[in-house]
């Protein structure tokens, strides 16, 4: 799978990003063991100074926590990832209405639009 | 301690300045790009590094000490242009790495070719260019060193042999060891690079972290260095 950069954005927010995505979709579980930061550079072909200072970020928010000497694993704390899901989404939604408003179109609207689309 | 010092180094030609006042250092585990214009004194500051070349004044320190014959074994060196002797074959090249340096991986030479579907038993002078500069990077990367330093390796090669590329020196270079990458093709690369060091006319620029730089200014460091060196 690609993973697609913007040089534009420092490399480790991107990184960060997907790693969250991870977390919400459940790629990897709460209380999971996550690969080493070897294989997470290798498959984000990202130098591994950079996946590692993604994943002390995600570390500094809780979401990961390392064991000694074993790796790094997902939290057990289910609230913390129920909680980035909703950040999540509520960023995705606000993105979602204000791009209706710049055409014009209030909450209203905007709701009745997500309705007439299945999928 | 550094991995490698540069101090007050000055390099001329006659009485042409090439490299003005050069200070830099750079650690261990780091993957760092050279980034200047052609002519801005890359491959010159590079082959002072390797000891191809003297300097006027100044010096530079590999592990503790001065370039040498100490400093040789420790730094794996990709150069422009191939000096290998192309009436040989591959696996005969192999044997002469095996020979020369004590760190040279004969088994992942072979490995890494394989992967590249190169055939060990051609000569290089049945190979085309971009053939020729794979096996010369997959000799380099097979030797554990402690500095790699690699000028335009991107050079002649195809979008899909500078992924491979890319992700040679990613996978094979270890915490402990640094790459020093040279070349014009920002954008290919900036991704993977740690540092970045911006050469002009001789001087060094800007030395910094890459992801801060992008931060610092909002943009790629193929951006910033297009506005930098405007022609």
């Amino acid at each position: 799978m690609e993973f697609p950069f913007d040089n534009n954005i420092p490399i480790y927010i991107q990184l960060l990003e997907y790693m969250k995505i991870y977390l919400i979709s459940g790629v990897f579980k709460s209380g999971e063991k996550l690969p080493s930061v070897r294989e997470f550079s290798n498959t984000f072909k990202v130098n591994p100074n950079t996946m590692q200072k993604a994943l002390a970020e995600l570390e500094s928010m809780n979401l990961i926590y390392t064991e000694r000497t074993n790796g790094k694993y997902v939290t057990k704390d289910e609230k913390l990832i129920e909680k980035l899901k909703d950040e999540y989404a509520i960023t995705l939604a606000k993105s979602y209405f204000q791009g209706m408003k710049r055409i014009g179109l209030g909450k209203a609207d905007s709701i009745k639009y997500l309705e007439r689309i299945d999928e | 301690m550094k991995l490698l010092e540069i101090k007050s180094l000055n390099k001329s030609f006659n009485t042409k300045e090439i490299l003005k006042d050069v200070n830099l250092s750079i650690s261990s585990g780091k993957i760092v790009g050279l980034l200047g214009k052609n002519g801005a004194g890359k491959t010159t500051l590079i082959k002072l590094i390797n000891d191809l070349l003297t300097p006027t004044s100044g010096e530079i320190i590999i592990k503790g000490n001065k370039v040498g014959v100490e400093t040789k074994k420790v730094v794996s060196y990709l150069p422009e242009r191939t000096y290998l002797n192309k009436q040989m074959k591959v696996s005969e090249v192999i044997e002469y790495f095996k020979d020369f340096y004590k760190d040279f991986d004969d088994e992942k030479a072979k490995k890494l070719l394989e992967d590249l579907d190169l055939d060990i038993e051609e000569h290089l002078t049945k190979m085309s260019k971009g053939m020729q500069e794979k096996v010369q990077l997959v000799l380099v990367m097979s030797r554990k060193a402690d500095l790699y330093i690699l000028d335009e390796p991107l050079g002649g090669v195809d979008p899909a042999t500078r992924d491979y590329i890319l992700d040679t020196i990613l996978s094979n270079f270890n915490e402990n060891a640094s790459v020093i990458i040279s070349t014009h093709l920002i954008s290919d690369i900036e991704r993977i690079l740690d540092e970045v060091i911006f050469i002009d006319k001789g001087k060094i620029i800007l030395q910094s972290d890459a992801d801060k730089l992008r931060n610092k200014e909002k943009s790629s460091i193929d951006e910033i260095f297009r506005r930098m060196f405007k022609c």
